[in-house]
């Protein structure tokens, strides 16, 4: 059996969405900036998309600007506010230890121009807390960034209190909903949010392709200078098939976002109980406030790439923040940031699933994880210590 | 990253796995904080390396690394075996990812420590600077 339970890392694209892009290619091939009918055409057909995406989100589509994908937007909002805001001398950024690295390493090079960073704790369940993001505001606080949904262990942060905290305290708010867009509600209204980054193939659109949310007055400087596409905002001719694939990918993603959720948190709750049956395993983040198709869990005694190494030869795709899939020397950022020591943390799975995928194959996952992992435990001196030291 | 066919053939059908109850040298290296350990059986008699075993936690370029190492001193007379590089191990493997080279470092270490380990339950000398690494490769 093949299972795919990697969606948080890409998606397949969606027959819809293929469909919509193909005449993008053969049709519609005009450049939107061109003033004949092809060229209109292509500027249409990125209007229809842009529409479409606002409507998902409840924006106005003027407050849309595509870009090359979720690293892209959030470079732009977090580089772009923080410069924004230091011309009236307000140099600090308030964001959480557990980001996406396109956020961490941002706030890591504007902290050597001279910004202040403040990382919050996510303690152990991987959620901010609306507190100490109040506490954590000071005169000078330029913007605060927290992510929608994290991406290892899914925890859904509480955006819409963060983002009323920012409104009160008069602190830009940048939301990273790269995997939260497409998979829970999303309303920039509501959520109290000022920008906000999404991705297409997180959501069965295409790669390489995303956008940034931008209210309305805030005069954010360009990331990419070049021609006027974007109104002036984002140059670089528009990638319309991927534009056009990603917004009805998004729509619908969004038009079956109930029953998608119903499904995904069943088979969410089968795997985790499957998986809890095994000696010496964990669940990691918060188990309500989470993404409806994410398991992350920790075996241990047993190291991560080994483990996912093994289930691919079994035809399951999953993926590990241990040290050696991380490429770095230590395990994930996020694991740590919810308190698991290091030796835990190499050992971390993470699945995740769409609706796409079926409780018979969670079954499959269910019955293939015991023998992988017995099998690794059974040659790992570690698990020999632990079961000496039984602690 | 990709590994090579000869890593995956090691990872996915290690030679040498196990424990040597009646072992005449155990070392064992690296540390659970990064993420593998590697522990070393060796059975020696008349100075060579007669039966040898591994236990490893770790990713595949630590399990892989160790299978092959074994197979390379595993006949050996302990002067050859104490010879084994990091490199040599690495080549016989068609090569490693250069992210992974750290990973493949204990299993020139887990022998160095079993011998050691030989040498000082036998009262046998030997130079110690022969046997002096970092204790973890980072
Ligand atoms: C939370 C989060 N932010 C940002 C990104 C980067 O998005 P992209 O791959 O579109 O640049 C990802 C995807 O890996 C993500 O999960
Ligand atoms: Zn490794």
């Amino acid at each position: 059996m093949k299972v795919y339970a990697d969606n948080a890392a890409t998606t397949k694209i969606s027959k819809i969405a293929l469909d919509a892009m193909m005449p993008c290619f053969l049709e519609t091939y005009g450049n939107p900036s061109s003033l004949h009918s092809v060229g209109q055409d292509a500027f249409h057909a990125v209007r229809d998309a842009r529409n479409t995406i606002a409507k998902c989100i409840n924006a106005d589509p003027n407050d849309v600007y595509f870009s090359s994908g979720g690293s892209e937007s959030d470079n732009w909002a977090i580089k772009g506010a923080a410069y924004l805001m230091a011309k009236k001398g307000k140099k600090h950024i308030i964001s959480s230890k557990f980001e996406h690295h396109a956020v961490l390493h941002t706030l890591n090079v504007l902290e050597k121009e001279g910004f202040e960073i403040t990382l919050l704790d996510v303690y152990e369940n991987g959620l901010v807390r609306v507190e100490d993001v109040k506490n954590a505001i000071k005169e000078d606080t330029a913007l605060v960034t927290i992510m929608f949904a994290n991406n290892e262990i899914g925890t859904v942060q509480p955006i819409r209190e963060i983002g009323a905290v920012c409104r009160e305290k008069g602190v830009l708010f940048h939301t990273d909903a790269v995997q939260a867009v497409g998979h829970v509600p999303v309303d920039v209204v509501a959520d109290n949010i000022d920008m906000m980054s999404f991705s297409g193939h997180k959501f069965h659109g295409p790669k390489g392709v995303g956008g940034l949310y931008c209210k309305k007055g805030i005069r954010l400087p360009n990331l990419i200078e070049g021609g006027a596409q974007e109104r002036n905002r984002r140059a670089g001719t528009e990638n319309v098939p991927a534009i056009v694939g990603m917004a009805a990918a998004l729509k619908d993603a969004c038009d079956h976002m109930e029953e998608n959720t119903k499904k995904l948190v069943k088979m969410r709750e089968q795997l985790i109980e499957g998986i809890l049956k095994i000696e010496r395993s964990r669940i990691n983040g918060d188990r309500e406030h989470r993404l409806p198709g994410n398991v992350s869990a920790c075996f241990e005694g047993v190291e991560g790439e080994s483990l996912l190494l093994y289930l691919d030869i079994m035809g399951i795709s999953a993926s590990s923040g241990s040290a050696c899939t991380s490429g770095s020397l230590d395990p994930s950022h996020v694991l740590l940031s919810i308190g698991l020591p290091h030796e835990i943390a190499h050992g971390s799975l993470r699945l995740s699933l769409c609706e796409d995928n079926t409780p018979e194959e969670m079954e499959y996952i269910i019955e293939q994880l015991p023998p992988i992992i017995n099998r690794l435990r059974d040659m790992s001196p570690l698990w020999e210590k632990i079961q000496k030291e039984g602690k | 990253m990709e590994y090579s066919e000869k890593v995956m053939e090691h990872f996915v059908n290690p030679h040498n796995v196990g424990k040597l109850e009646d072992a005449d040298g155990i070392g064992e290296v690296g540390n659970a904080k990064c993420g593998d350990i590697m522990k070393m059986y060796l059975k020696i008699e008349n100075d060579i390396i007669t039966d040898v075993k591994f236990n490893t936690y770790g990713c595949a370029s630590a399990i892989a690394t160790s299978s092959i190492a074994t197979d390379m001193i595993k006949g050996q007379p302990l002067s050859e075996a104490l010879k084994l590089t990091n490199k040599a191990v690495v080549e016989a493997l068609d090569g490693l990812p250069a992210v992974k080279i750290h990973c493949s470092v204990l299993a020139e270490q887990a022998i160095k420590a079993a011998v050691k380990d030989y040498y000082d339950k036998n009262g046998i000398e030997y130079n110690k600077a022969d046997f002096e690494f970092e204790d973890h490769h980072h």
